[in-house]
C-alpha cells in the first residue's frame, strides 16, 4: 500500500513539474511561444489621460503590423504604476521576475521611472520609456537596454530661447515648480535664451505641487520683463494660464512655455491660453499626411483624438516592431536586437526622427501658438534638437 | 517692496486665507465635535468643484448651481454621516484615518467613473467676469473678491450661528460634555448630523466657488487637505475662531513666504505651525 501511495504521488508530482517551466525552462520559451509585453502605465490617478493614451497609440502600432513582432505573436500584461515612485521597483520587478516579460514599456511619471530604470539596469530587460522626461535615464545613467522615444525635459525649452529673442523678447522671467522636471526645464530654457543672447531677469520657483500663483504673479507685474516663460503641465498649467490672464497680464507681458503648459488644458484654460506661445516636438494640429493619416487611424480606432502622449506611445510600438524584425522575433539575440534600434529611424507622425548615441529622440520641435483653442503650428522651431547626453559612456 | 506691491501682495494672501477658511471650518468643527479625524475632507473639496462642472453646465448659471450643489452635498453628509460616521465616534482615532483615508481612495475612483480624468473648466458668471486694474500693466480679478466677501460672510454667518442661537448652544454643549448633554434630553444624534452635512456642504461650496478659479482636475482635493490640516493644528481644533485667524495667518506666509523668502517657502507655513505647537501645544484658540 505504502509504495503504490509513493509511486502515485511521486508520479503525479513529476508530471506536475514536467509541464510546468520550472523544471525544463527552454520548452516554455521556444520560438513559437508568444512574446511577452510589459505595460507599465498609470491608468489610475492624475496621469491616467496621458497613461491610456501611451497603451492606445502603442496598441495602434502593434495593431497596424499584424499584431505581431518580428513573426511572433505576443501577449501584453499590463501594470497600472498609479504614478507611485514608492511602489515602482516592486511592479518593475514583478513585471520582470514574475511574469517575465521580454520588454518593458513604461513609464509617465519621472518618478516612476527611476524605479523602472533601477530593474532596468539590474536585470538588463529591454525597456522603451514612452514618456518620462527624466535626464538621468539617457545621460549619466543611460544603459544599452533603455531607449526613450519621447524627450528629456530641456529639449522642448532649448528651442524656446532663440524664439523669444528673434522676436524681440530680450529680458525674460522664468517660472516653474520647485523639482526636478521644472529644474531639468529650465536648464533647456537657460542654455537656450542666453546663447541666443538673452538675459534671465528672474528665476521663480513655487514649491510642487502648489498652484497659488498671485503673489509671483503681482511680482512678475513690478518687474516688468519683456516677456515670461514658464513650464506647468496638467491642472496646475490650466491655472496658471487662467490666473496668468486674469491679472491683465497678458495684454502687456507675452507668455512662453515648453509645450506642456497648452497640452490637454486648452478647453479648461479657455480664452485666457488665447496667443500663448510654446515649442513641443509635436502639435495636434501638426499638417503633414503622416500625422493626418496617424490622428484618422486613432481616432477610428479609439473613438477619441490622440495627443503627444498617444504618438510617444505609437513611436515606442514603431521602434519595438524595427527592433523585433531586425531579430526576427528572437529577443536573446540582443547585441543585434539594439543595434537595430538604435540605427532606427523612426517615420513617425510627428516627423521622422532618429535615436540620438544615448538612446534619446534626435527630434524637430515646432513653435506653437494657440489659436481658438487649439496648438497651431508656425513653424520649425529648432530642427534635429538632440539632448546632450551628458555623462553617458555610450558610443 | 513698494507700497502699492505690498498692499497688493496683502489682498492675495488675504484672499488665499479665506478661502482656507471656508474649507476649514468644516473640517475643524467636525473634529472639535464630534471627534472625528477626517482626511477626506479634501474629497469633498475635489467633488464640489466637480458638482459645480456639471450642475453650471446643467444649469447655464453658476449661482444657480451653487445652490443646488450646496444642498446635494448637505443631504450627501447627511447621508455619510448616517451610514458610516456615526459608528466612529467612539473608536479610537486610528480606526477614523483608516475609515477616511480609505474613502478618499473610494471618492477618487467615483470621479475618475463618473467625470473621467482630465481637466475642465467652470465658466466664471459674465457679472463677475472682469478685473479692476491696480497698476499699469497688473490687474486683480474681481471673482476673487467676490470669492473673499463670500467667506468673510460665512464666517459671520458661522460666528452668529455658534454664538447666537439655540443649535449653536447645542452644539456647544454637545462638544463639551457630550453624555451631559444627551442626558439633557437634546437629541445629540441629531446634532451631529447636522454639524456633519455642514462641514461638507461648507468644503463643498468651497470647492464650487473656487472651481472657476483653480479648474478642475483630479488631484485637487489632497494638495488642499494637507494645508487644512495644518489651519487646523495652528488655530485649535474645534474652534471656528482660531480657524479664520489661523487661515489668514497660514495665507499671509504662504504669500510673501513666496516673495520675499523662496527657498523655504515650501517649509515656511510648517515651521510656522511647529513654532506654535512650541508655545501653545493646543494651538492658538481653545474651544
Amino acid at each position: 500500500m505504502n509504495s503504490r501511495r509513493f509511486v502515485l504521488t511521486g508520479g503525479a508530482a513529476l508530471a506536475a513539474s514536467v509541464s510546468s517551466s520550472l523544471l525544463l525552462p527552454r520548452w516554455a520559451n521556444a520560438q513559437g511561444s508568444k512574446l511577452r509585453v510589459g505595460l507599465m502605465l498609470p491608468f489610475t490617478g492624475t496621469f491616467a489621460q496621458p497613461g491610456i493614451a501611451v497603451e492606445n497609440g502603442f496598441r495602434l502600432a502593434l495593431a497596424q503590423n499584424g499584431d505581431k513582432l518580428g513573426g511572433r505573436e505576443f501577449e501584453l500584461v499590463k501594470v497600472d504604476d498609479e504614478s507611485n515612485p514608492a511602489k515602482a521597483i516592486e511592479n518593475a520587478t514583478r513585471l520582470v521576475q514574475r511574469d517575465k516579460v521580454d520588454v518593458l514599456i513604461g513609464s509617465v511619471h519621472s518618478g516612476v521611472q527611476m524605479g523602472i530604470h533601477k530593474v532596468a539596469r539590474e536585470t538588463g530587460v529591454l525597456n522603451i520609456i514612452p514618456n518620462a522626461g527624466v535626464h538621468v535615464a539617457t545621460r549619466a545613467q543611460c544603459a544599452p537596454n533603455v531607449f526613450r522615444t519621447s524627450f528629456t525635459n530641456a529639449q522642448p525649452t532649448l528651442a524656446l530661447g532663440k524664439v523669444m529673442v528673434d522676436r524681440g523678447h530680450k529680458k525674460a522671467v522664468w517660472i516653474t515648480w520647485n523639482y526636478a522636471a521644472g529644474e531639468e526645464a529650465f536648464e533647456g530654457f537657460e542654455k537656450g535664451f542666453t546663447e541666443a543672447g538673452g538675459t534671465i531677469v528672474k528665476k521663480f520657483g513655487l514649491p510642487f505641487p502648489n498652484v497659488e500663483f498671485q503673489a509671483l504673479l503681482t511680482e512678475i507685474a513690478s518687474l516688468k520683463p519683456d516677456a515670461v516663460a514658464c513650464f506647468f503641465a496638467g491642472g496646475g498649467a490650466a491655472k496658471f494660464l487662467r490666473d496668468y490672464a486674469a491679472a491683465g497680464l497678458n495684454k502687456t507681458i507675452p507668455l512662453y512655455g515648453s509645450g506642456f503648459l497648452t497640452e490637454g488644458v486648452l478647453d479648461a484654460a479657455g480664452d485666457a491660453a488665447e496667443g500663448v506661445l510654446t515649442t513641443l516636438h509635436y502639435s495636434d494640429s501638426l499638417d503633414t499626411p503622416r500625422n493626418k493619416q496617424f490622428r484618422l487611424e486613432y481616432a477610428k480606432t479609439f473613438k477619441a483624438q490622440p495627443d503627444v502622449y498617444a504618438v510617444q506611445g505609437y513611436d515606442a510600438g514603431l521602434l519595438l516592431i524595427q527592433g523585433a524584425n531586425a531579430v526576427k522575433g528572437d529577443f536573446s539575440n540582443k547585441k543585434s536586437l539594439y543595434a537595430a534600434m538604435e540605427n532606427a529611424t523612426i517615420d513617425s507622425p510627428r516627423g521622422k526622427w532618429t535615436m540620438s548615441k544615448s538612446h534619446n529622440p534626435v527630434q524637430d520641435m515646432y513653435l506653437r501658438q494657440v489659436v481658438n483653442k487649439d496648438n497651431k503650428v508656425i513653424r520649425i522651431a529648432q530642427k534635429a534638437v538632440a539632448d546632450p547626453g551628458t555623462g553617458c559612456r555610450m558610443g | 517692496m513698494d507700497a502699492t506691491n505690498f498692499f497688493i501682495q496683502l489682498l492675495n494672501g488675504l484672499q488665499y486665507g479665506l478661502l482656507l477658511f471656508m474649507l476649514t471650518a468644516g473640517l475643524t468643527l467636525i473634529f472639535g465635535i464630534m471627534g472625528v479625524i477626517n482626511l477626506a475632507h479634501g474629497s469633498f473639496y475635489m467633488i464640489g468643484a466637480y458638482l459645480a462642472w456639471s450642475l453650471s453646465a446643467l444649469f447655464g448659471n453658476l449661482f444657480v448651481a451653487i445652490v443646488v450643489g450646496a444642498l446635494l452635498s448637505v443631504v450627501f453628509g447627511w447621508a455619510l454621516e448616517w451610514i458610516l460616521f456615526r459608528h466612529f465616534y467612539h473608536r479610537d482615532h486610528i480606526d477614523q484615518v483608516l475609515l477616511t483615508f480609505g474613502l478618499i481612495y473610494i471618492f477618487e475612483e467615483l470621479r475618475s467613473l463618473l467625470w473621467g480624468d482630465n481637466v475642465h473648466a467652470v465658466q466664471m458668471p459674465k457679472v463677475l467676469d472682469w478685473s479692476i486694474q491696480l497698476t499699469d500693466n497688473l490687474a486683480y480679478p474681481v471673482y476673487r473678491l467676490f470669492m473673499s466677501c463670500i467667506c468673510l460672510l460665512l464666517a459671520v454667518g458661522l460666528y452668529l450661528l455658534i454664538s447666537k442661537t439655540r443649535l449653536g448652544m447645542k452644539i456647544r454643549a454637545g462638544a463639551f460634555n457630550h453624555d451631559m448633554t444627551e442626558a439633557l434630553g437634546i437629541n445629540i444624534r441629531l446634532i451631529h448630523g447636522i454639524v456633519f452635512a455642514l462641514g461638507v456642504g461648507l468644503a463643498s461650496v468651497a470647492g464650487m466657488i473656487a472651481a472657476p478659479i483653480s479648474s478642475v482636475y483630479p488631484s485637487m482635493g489632497s494638495s488642499v487637505l494637507i494645508m487644512c490640516f495644518v489651519v487646523v493644528v495652528i488655530g485649535g481644533i474645534g474652534s471656528v475662531r482660531g480657524a479664520l485667524v489661523a487661515s489668514l495667518l497660514v495665507g499671509l506666509v504662504d504669500t510673501f513666504g513666496k516673495v520675499l523668502l523662496p527657498q523655504v517657502a515650501g517649509m515656511l507655513v510648517y515651521m510656522v505651525m511647529a513654532i506654535v505647537l512650541l508655545y501653545k501645544p493646543e494651538g492658538l484658540f481653545k474651544q
